[in-house]
């Protein structure tokens, strides 16, 4: 028993990164309805910016984590201004195999300028371990968990009650009547892009910290299972993001601990298919008919 | 006889009733006009006969059978064919390949034969071509035949709409605003066409319109929806006169001017 | 009619034979004649999917990896004895023989999980069907890595080689054959007209979900058939050859050459089997350029090289016969 509790924290650390990571996919597939491939590798990109500035120029670990932040989100404003944005009226197939090329395009120039061998995150936090009778809790757990609900918090707010959160609604509801109604559409997806890239480059530092090892190609698996989570809890909801991530991360801990560790990265893709199956609008979407 | 018959039929989006148990018929050989401010639930109507959404309830019986569970193919080749508000065409494909592709029911080879382009492949090729060409020749577009569909001016895209459906095999044939964007001597030239084409290939024809002359003129009978259901049934030139059907106009005229 | 056969017959006959001669040629080129040949039979089998059918399918080297896996599992733990029960014929007919219907299973084996796995994800739509798709292949390769049979994470060793230049020239001639033949009949154009528009499709009588499951079976088909050339071309293989890369890789032959074009595919093959080659020892930049590549046709030119047309004889055999016909019209 204790066990499946320990097993439970742990999926929720995890779960908070993808988490992190799903908001991301889930704002940008609510308001262009593409799938931007090229999200993971912008957590990848998150990682490596936390990297240099914590490491390199030895920010402290919060300012550390605003650089990243801002960083991806400009990264994330800059691919959508010149690779996205030229194929708005292309056929979506062209978006995506766009996606796909931006994608390997950052993991491949991350190799070629510092190699594709795995580094050590710099540790400016030291690990604490508290025991609660025998289940374990570090203290980076903790922290993780902390700034990602944070993160989450500061979304919402963003999104419910500011008035670029409520342009990014009405985008994402209804572009013609959002552009009728004044609504600078351009403004409102680089807005969009450079919110999901810091939550993402969040995700990126974080995980740098606990699992304490960052490579260029980190962000291809937590990018899928993180679409995965967005789907799984609906894919355009912020809140679904949220509750997705959490359950994707505590079903591959579970699977990991008490199944094999080596099927752990099929469970997000088991889970997408039936999901798709089941209930294709995830679990918090409602179901929408194809308009003929 | 009644070759479709509609009964009850509900169909809903969200809270949202778009048809709300509707009844109505349509005679062989037929031309019934269905009308109703926008948002009506017209289209709605075609979209549950053809099997694009399921009804919340209510039956649809085509020649004596329930179709409301079919999936849209096999509606199609039972015999009825339809158009789209927004014409629908294979846009990047020749105006003889969109025909041809309506004929895919009609002449359909075993894929082995396909693979081995065995005999019967070619000469249903060959029957295939000639059907084709008599379909586009009675629609004024043969010359027009290895034109890309997009490229075709729209009036001309709206006939081939049509003669794709047609080339289908219909019995019953429901066009939905077919004159939508087409100045008064275009629908004029419709008009004519729709009721040539009922007289030439036999079929009843579904029509829904907002050119009042062009309903008038051409339907023998008019229902007309309004908040998905039915408020008035007649003759052209009893619906002309209706007090309903006056109010429901122009009740939301007023509305479509503040919006 | 059976002229026709014959002539088709000879031909293959004919080329196959020139496979043979190939042997001649120096190793380093043969074997990129050799790639060549199997990455036209995946790009052309990948196409029917995305290009003609317009179902964006990006788990290609998943058909491909349960292709070369199930095929090499015959020959290495039933070889053998398959072709010692065919004693009564010389040797190297017999092994012929068992590799034709090993490969021929391991493509079937490929289009039956093609169809397994088509039914449900093909009622998603475009970027749905993609991570779909997607995952299947990264089920694939987690599966093998846990397949000790095959060697999991190892690889698996010791395959036979049988594949030569005959053999690819051989398949790559079905394969082109046997798309070429759908799409240009009342079949295929029902294929093309889903990609065109599924709803219309659907209203003009036609069945798009058997079409779209029959497509994404016959390109599994060959991709599995691309597999198992592959294995036992190089005699051994490994999860790491079957990844979300090699997916993309094939994506990109297609997107270069021009979606819904045969001709297309191959020529895109080719510049994907010998670009790597000229890029050789810069493995990291090759993938930059082939991102680059993928970007800049996409915002270029998004219709490829061939612009979803085709190159051959008979193309402009039938171009010349249309203009001749529209003059003897007009001279009437
Ligand atoms: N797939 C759908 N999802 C949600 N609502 C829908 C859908 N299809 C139709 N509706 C709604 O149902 C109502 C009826 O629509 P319908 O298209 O049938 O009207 P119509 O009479 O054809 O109008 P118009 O004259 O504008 O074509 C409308 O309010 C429309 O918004
Ligand atoms: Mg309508």
């Amino acid at each position: 028993m204790e066990n499946v509790i320990q097993q439970i924290l742990n999926g929720i650390s995890l779960g908070s990164i993808y988490a992190l990571i799903a908001l991301g996919y889930t704002m940008v597939y609510g308001i262009l309805r593409l799938i931007n491939f090229a999200h993971g590798d912008i957590y990848m990109m998150g990682a490596f910016l936390g990297y240099f500035a914590l490491g390199l120029w030895n920010f402290s670990f919060p300012i550390g984590l605003l650089f990243a932040m801002g960083g991806a989100a400009v990264l994330g404003i800059i691919i959508e201004r010149f690779a996205y944005r030229p194929l708005r009226l292309a056929p979506r197939i062209s978006l995506l195999i766009t996606a796909i090329g931006v994608s390997f395009l950052l993991e491949n120039l991350m190799v070629l300028w510092v190699g594709a061998s795995p580094r050590p995150f710099p540790q400016k936090i030291p690990l604490q371990i508290y025991f609660i009778g025998d289940i374990v809790v570090t203290n980076r757990q903790i922290i993780i968990v902390l700034v990602s609900i944070t993160l989450m918090f500061l979304l919402q707010f963003i999104v419910l009650k500011t008035k670029v959160g409520k342009a990014m609604r009405a985008v994402s509801f209804d572009k013609e009547t959002a552009l009728m109604m004044g609504i600078d559409i351009d403004k409102v997806i680089s807005l969009t892009f450079a919110i999901g890239s810091s939550l993402a480059a969040a995700a990126g530092v974080l995980v740098g910290l606990y699992f304490n090892k960052i490579d260029p190609y980190m962000g291809v698996m937590p990018g899928l299972k993180a679409f995965v989570a967005a789907v799984l809890g609906g894919i355009g909801i912020i809140p679904g993001a949220m509750l997705g991530g959490f359950i994707l991360g505590i079903a591959e801990v579970l699977v990991s601990a008490f199944i094999s560790s080596t099927v752990r990265d099929a469970v997000a893709f088991v889970i997408l298919i039936l999901i798709l199956l089941i209930r294709p609008s995830g679990i918090l979407g409602k179901y929408m008919r194809e308009k003929v | 006889m009644r070759i479709l018959e509609v009964s009850n039929l509900s169909c809903a989006f969200g809270g949202l009733m778009a048809v709300a148990n509707l009844d109505f018929y349509v005679e062989e050989k037929e031309i019934l006009g269905i009308i109703g401010p926008n948002g009506a639930g017209k289209t709605t109507v075609f979209n549950l006969i053809t099997g694009f959404y399921p009804p919340l309830r209510g039956e649809i019986i085509f020649k004596g059978k329930n179709i409301e569970r079919l999936k849209p193919y096999e509606i199609t080749r039972l015999g009825i064919a339809r158009t789209f508000q927004n014409p629908r065409l294979f846009k990047q494909l020749t105006v003889m390949d969109n025909v041809r592709i309506a004929m895919h029911k009609v002449h359909n080879v075993h894929i082995l034969d396909t693979l081995l382009r065995g005999s019967k492949f070619l000469e249903e090729e060959k029957i295939q071509e000639e059907k084709a060409r008599e379909i586009l020749e009675f629609f004024h577009l043969y010359e027009r035949r290895d034109e890309i569909a997009q490229n075709l001016p729209y009036g001309e895209q709206r006939r081939l709409e049509i003669a794709r459906a047609m080339a289908t095999n219909p019995i019953l044939l429901l066009l939905d605003e077919p004159a939508a964007g087409m100045n008064p001597y275009e629908a004029k030239e419709l008009i004519n066409l729709i009721s040539y084409i009922r007289d030439k290939f036999n079929i009843t024809i579904i029509l829904i319109e907002h050119h009042m002359e062009v309903v008038m003129e051409i339907c023998e009978r008019i229902i007309v929806l309004d908040y998905g259901m039915k408020i008035a049934e007649g003759k052209p030139e009893e619906i002309r006169n209706n007090p309903k059907v006056i109010e429901a106009y122009l009740g939301r005229e007023e509305e479509s001017v503040i919006s | 009619m059976k002229r026709n056969y014959l002539l088709l017959i000879l031909i293959i006959i004919f080329l196959v034979y020139l496979g043979r001669l190939a042997r001649g040629l120096n190793p380093y080129f043969y074997q990129i004649l050799v790639f060549w040949g199997i990455n036209s039979i995946l790009a052309m089998s990948l196409n029917l999917i995305n290009g003609f059918a317009g179902q964006f399918s990006i788990g290609h080297a998943g058909f491909m990896a349960v292709g070369g896996y199930f095929s090499s599992a015959l020959s290495v733990y039933h070889g053998e004895r398959f072709i010692s029960l065919l004693n009564f014929l010389p040797l190297n007919i017999a092994q012929i023989v068992v590799f034709f219907v090993f490969l021929l299973l391991g493509g079937l084996f490929s289009a039956i999980l093609g169809l397994i796995v088509g039914i449900p994800t093909l009622r998603l739509k475009g970027d749905y069907l993609a991570i779909a798709t997607l995952g299947f292949g990264e089920i694939v390769r987690v599966t093998i890595l846990n397949l000790d049979i095959v060697g999991g994470p190892r690889g698996f060793p010791g395959i036979p080689q049988r594949t030569d230049l005959s053999w690819v020239i051989f398949w790559f001639i079905i394969c082109l054959l046997v798309i070429r033949n759908i799409i240009f009949s009342s079949h295929g154009r029902a294929i093309i007209s889903i990609r065109e528009d599924e709803i219309a499709s659907e209203t003009m009588g036609i069945n798009t979900t058997f079409y779209k499951v029959l497509a994404f079976i016959i390109g599994a088909f060959f991709a599995g058939i691309a597999g198992g050339l592959f294995a036992h071309y190089l005699m051994m293989l490994h999860p790491s050859s079957f990844t979300f890369f090699r997916s993309v890789e094939i994506l990109l032959m297609i997107v270069l050459g021009g979606m819904g074009s045969i001709t297309g595919s191959i020529l895109g093959a080719f510049i994907l089997t010998v670009l790597p080659e000229a890029l050789r020892g810069f493995t990291y930049l090759r993938l930059v350029i082939y991102s680059i590549i993928l970007i800049g046709i996409m915002l270029l030119r998004p219709q490829g090289i061939m612009g979803g047309k085709e190159f051959s004889p008979l193309i402009i055999k039938k171009i010349y016969a249309r203009v001749k016909e529209n003059e003897n019209t007009r001279s009437k």
